[in-house]
């Protein structure tokens, strides 16, 4: 994790927000992730994101569990506490934060393992109760720290850097949101920052869980031959890594591509991976179309990537709870004490 | 020989068939007519159809602990005749539904056995099964009544008061008391020559359960996030929590809850809601038991180096794994001290009974926001589900939270820099910064290896100077957290140490010893880290009993870690059946422990 801090250094003729602040402002420590990893590229289209909303840096709260991904809160927005806590849990502490303060933007960075194989119970029960927060996961498919294993998203097929190829069902977060009936959904790629920053505003705007899948290849661990989330074009500039020790040098994917078109990767055996944007008349309200949707994209070998599902009906955890609109923690304890009188009527009860 | 207020009564009955509250109608009566009296509930973990007892302790002299005898047996239950039979002591009284025969094989000569046709006379007094068996249940109270000369007066208006708003389930229940009564004093010799007389001894007592101290306790000391998943025997803790917000914390206007609680999906989720609002700065709560001390032992860890407060009950059962979970036990106290992998330890409360519940769990929010990090406080299923005849709770109006050292959005404005982790003051406690006060107040907090100041580190020196820094704050809490409770003479040469729910035996036993010349001290511990008052108290010993309810002594080599005593000293008195501690097993052991001196 990062401890570098990042010279400040502002460009006179930065653009600033309406809070007068500049994208500088909105960064953090410098990242220790490798080169080209792409959950940089998700950290830099969150810095714009948040810029762009105006938010006032110490009114959001960046949560996260154990990983690669979940070291980035680090990364951006400094002046906001950060929550760095075990794995898997980030959903249950977020939840805890916000019980105690609904007036907080939460954002949780997560990654395929930390929310589809330890943390799958509390991303399930974090979405019945609907909690108001924005929780991306950073999608590679791959465990990072400990050196290549599978993670429950790996694609059937999918060949690891050392190994077979795994053959056990990928968990895909965005079908198992719409099944538990989360109320913001999207999926959408490191590499494609336009599609990114609009999804990430709308999912911190959404009023109840929003969930964020971003494909983010992990240039290090997954981005060999065979393997279903690599940057299979980088090879072209690169060379190859072979050492798992060695990190190769490299950039980012930029996928640009036309609304409604699919956009095929091509892999070195052959395979191919498509980004497709939502068709125009995609209607994102029906939760039963987006499922059947998804489901055939699949069987299509696409990656269906847009904003996929909205409720903005559905209340929150604290509408569900029926709470105070004023954040609990902030309600002074005069008013939270029921008094002597009250303790004297209660234990006449007890005689 | 006749004796008052001095008596057993264990009633045996199958559970859900509405005992309880015909038990619970029984205690009260007892209370009301100034007696000091306890009720202790031995259940099955079982919704309907197994075996089920309560044991009443009428107790003129105040005893609070299980008397390791029963008088007065009131056999209900026909799976279980035979070993109810057994328990009865010798010149006591046993009541049977006489409406069956009953094997001639199952007899005494050294009791009384009282037959009464409960199920006849029910059968023919009311229609329903449901209600029949519900109220020959009631009916057996009726039968004590005549027994034991308990005021049937006090008995009706207990009924008037509990079903204020149901009168034909009142006059239901008085019929079935009456039929029972009315039995009994017709064919039995009334009252038995051990009977109930009225004192003054409740005044200004309640019969109240720790679980429901504690919940109330909660509500004062101002939580407002609690988090749980139900776990034997704490569930009542937060029934009790969400009864008492629900009637003190909505706001009139809105009819809005200024207080909200998380039924997590499992005890990790439950401590990680917990850490996220204490995060935040609300007072935050679980209750739990040891399996959900288990679970949260990753998270218990992680508040203890990232420096979260947190408030755990945990109410001990019977362990290890799922053990025994509607018994009680004090068998997580090492669990509690050293939770979590790496070097961590907590501080532990341990209330003796549901009035320490209730001040405790306010001492423990104090000391979890004051001393940033998790408090536990220990009770068990004694305390925490049955019936304890306490003072009157009471409130202090003038009692502020201590939210410890929390910086404003003043003192941060003025502050050149914010540093998490610095030992500004020379105690160990550094100043926190809550979220959403100001820009400078951030911080990144993390379970990972960080400096004083706050960032990440895997320098050796500047990993080591958090973790020592660590230690001054864990010498801070050994001089603010409850000193013991200690009754000391020069002339005694040998003491007791204990703590919680074996306090009642203890004090009952010493009363024992002392009829027979035998002089002990006695020190109850409140806390762990012990204070230097434990230390000074053992040193002034040759000898020292230690009394717990777990089969490892885990008080005794806590004290061991904890205080370097040498272990010869400390002679442990175990109790471990799952029953709470009796005064007579502990005057047994330390006649054993005497009797082995003395050979020697």
């Amino acid at each position: 994790m990062s401890y570098i801090a990042k010279p400040a250094v502002n460009h006179p003729r930065a653009p600033r927000n309406k809070l007068g602040l500049t994208t500088r402002d909105y960064e953090g420590t410098v990242s220790t992730l490798c080169a080209g990893c792409g959950h940089d590229s998700i950290t830099a289209a969150l810095i714009q994101a948040i810029f762009e909303l105006d938010l006032e840096p110490h009114m959001l709260a960046k949560m996260s569990g154990i990983g690669c991904s979940s070291k980035t809160p680090a990364y951006f927005v400094s002046q906001s506490h950060g929550f760095n806590s075990v794995h898997g849990r980030m959903p249950s502490v977020t939840t805890g934060a916000n019980a105690a303060r609904a007036d907080l933007t939460y954002i949780g960075v997560s990654g395929d393992g930390d929310s589809l194989s330890i943390g799958m119970g509390q991303f399930a029960h974090v979405i019945r109760r609907n909690l108001d927060m924005c929780y991306i996961i950073e999608n590679n498919g791959v465990y990072g720290l400990t050196k290549g294993q599978y993670s429950a998203s790996a694609d059937i097929g999918s060949i690891a850097k050392k190994g077979p190829a795994n053959r056990q069902m990928p968990i895909d977060p965005v079908s198992t949101a719409i099944g538990l009936g989360a109320t913001y959904i999207a999926r959408s790629f490191s590499g494609d920052k336009h599609q990114l920053v609009p999804l990430i505003k709308g999912a911190i705007m959404h009023k109840g869980f929003a969930l964020l899948d971003v494909i983010s290849p992990c240039v290090t661990f997954n981005d060999h031959v065979g393997s279903t989330k690599s940057y299979a074009h980088t090879r072209e500039f690169y060379h190859h890594v072979i050492d798992a020790d060695f990190v190769p040098p490299a950039t980012e994917i930029e996928a640009a591509y036309n609304q409604g078109a699919a956009m095929p990767i091509e892999l070195h055996d052959g395979s191919k991976i498509v980004f497709r944007k939502m068709d125009k008349d995609y209607d994102p309200t029906s939760r039963a179309a987006a499922f059947s949707f998804l489901r055939d994209s699949v069987r299509a070998g696409e990656i269906i990537t847009g904003l996929l599902y909205v409720d903005a009906e559905m209340g929150d955890m604290h509408d569900l709870s029926g709470s105070v609109d004023q954040p609990l923690a902030k309600i002074p304890f005069a008013e939270l004490d029921p008094g002597a009188e009250n303790l004297a009527k209660v234990m006449d009860r007890y005689r | 020989m006749s004796t008052s207020n001095d008596v057993v009564i264990k009633i045996a009955t199958v559970n859900g068939t509405g005992s309880a509250s015909a038990n619970g109608l029984l205690l009260k009566s007892i209370f009301r007519m100034g007696v000091p009296v306890v009720g202790k509930n031995y259940f099955p973990s079982n919704i309907q159809g197994l075996p089920t007892w309560y044991e009443i302790r009428v107790s003129g002299d105040g005893h609070q602990a299980r008397a390791a005898k029963v008088d007065l047996m009131v056999a209900m239950n026909v799976q279980t005749y035979a070993q109810d039979l057994g328990e009865v002591a010798p010149g006591g009284w046993l009541v049977y539904d006489a409406t069956w025969p009953r094997s001639k094989l199952l007899d005494r000569d050294d009791i009384t056995v009282l037959g009464v046709p409960l199920s006849r006379m029910c059968n023919e007094h009311f229609e329903g099964a449901r209600s029949r068996i519900l109220l020959k249940n009631i009916a057996y109270v009726g039968v004590i009544a005549a027994l034991l000369d308990i005021d049937l007066q006090v008995i009706n208006q207990l009924l008037a008061d509990k079903f204020a708003a149901k009168k034909n389930l009142i006059e239901s229940n008085v019929e079935a008391i009456r039929i029972g009564f009315d039995y009994a004093s017709e064919n039995f010799v009334c009252p038995l020559s051990s009977k109930i007389v009225p004192m003054d001894k409740t005044a200004g007592r309640v019969l109240i359960d720790g679980n429901t101290a504690s919940g109330l306790g909660c509500v004062y000391a101002g939580a407002t996030v609690g988090a749980w998943y139900p776990l034997t025997p704490s569930t009542s803790l937060m029934d009790a929590y969400k009864a008492f917000a629900k009637e003190f914390r909505i706001d009139p206007e809105t009819g809005g809850k200024k207080f909200c609680i998380v039924q997590a999906e499992d005890e990790l989720a439950a401590i990680g809601v917990v850490l996220g609002a204490t995060w935040n700065g609300a007072r935050a709560f679980t209750p739990t038991s040891g399996p959900g001390i288990s679970l949260m032992t990753e998270f218990i860890g992680f508040a203890y180096y990232a420096e979260l407060p947190a408030v755990l009950f945990d109410v001990q059962r019977t362990g290890p794994s799922t053990g025994m979970p509607t018994r009680t036990q004090q068998c997580d106290i090492l669990a509690c001290a050293y939770a979590s992998h790496g070097d961590t330890r907590h501080v532990l409360l341990f209330p003796s009974n549901p009035e320490e519940c209730f001040s405790m769990a306010l001492t423990a929010f104090d000391l979890a926001d004051r001393l940033q990090t998790p408090v536990f406080v220990l009770s068990d299923l004694d305390i925490g589900m049955n019936e304890w005849m306490c003072r009157d709770l009471t409130w202090n109006e003038s009692y502020k939270p201590d939210r410890g050292k929390v910086l404003t959005a003043e003192q941060l404005e003025s502050m050149q820099k914010f540093y998490r982790y610095l030992d500004v003051d020379g105690d160990g406690i550094p100043y926190r910064t809550l979220p959403g006060v100001h820009p400078k107040g951030s911080y990144f907090t993390r379970g990972s290896g960080h400096t004083k100041y706050g960032s990440y580190t895997e320098d050796s020196a500047a990993y080591k100077e958090v973790m020592d820094r660590l230690l001054v704050k864990w010498t801070t809490a050994r001089s603010i957290v409850p000193g013991p409770d200690i009754e000391y003479s020069k002339f005694n040469k040998m003491a007791i140490l204990s703590l919680g729910s074996c306090d009642g035996a203890v004090k009952e036993a010493m009363q024992i010893l002392q009829q027979d010349s035998i002089g002990i001290n006695y020190c109850r511990i409140k806390a762990f880290p012990f204070n230097d008052a434990v230390k000074e108290f053992i040193s002034r010993h040759e000898l020292v009993y230690v009394v717990e309810q777990n089969r490892d002594a885990q008080l005794r080599s806590l004290m061991i870690l904890d205080l370097e005593v040498n272990p010869a000293c400390l002679v442990p008195v175990l109790h471990y059946d799952g029953l709470p501690i009796t005064a007579e097993f502990v005057t047994r052991r330390i006649r054993e422990e005497l009797a082995k001196g003395e050979a020697a």
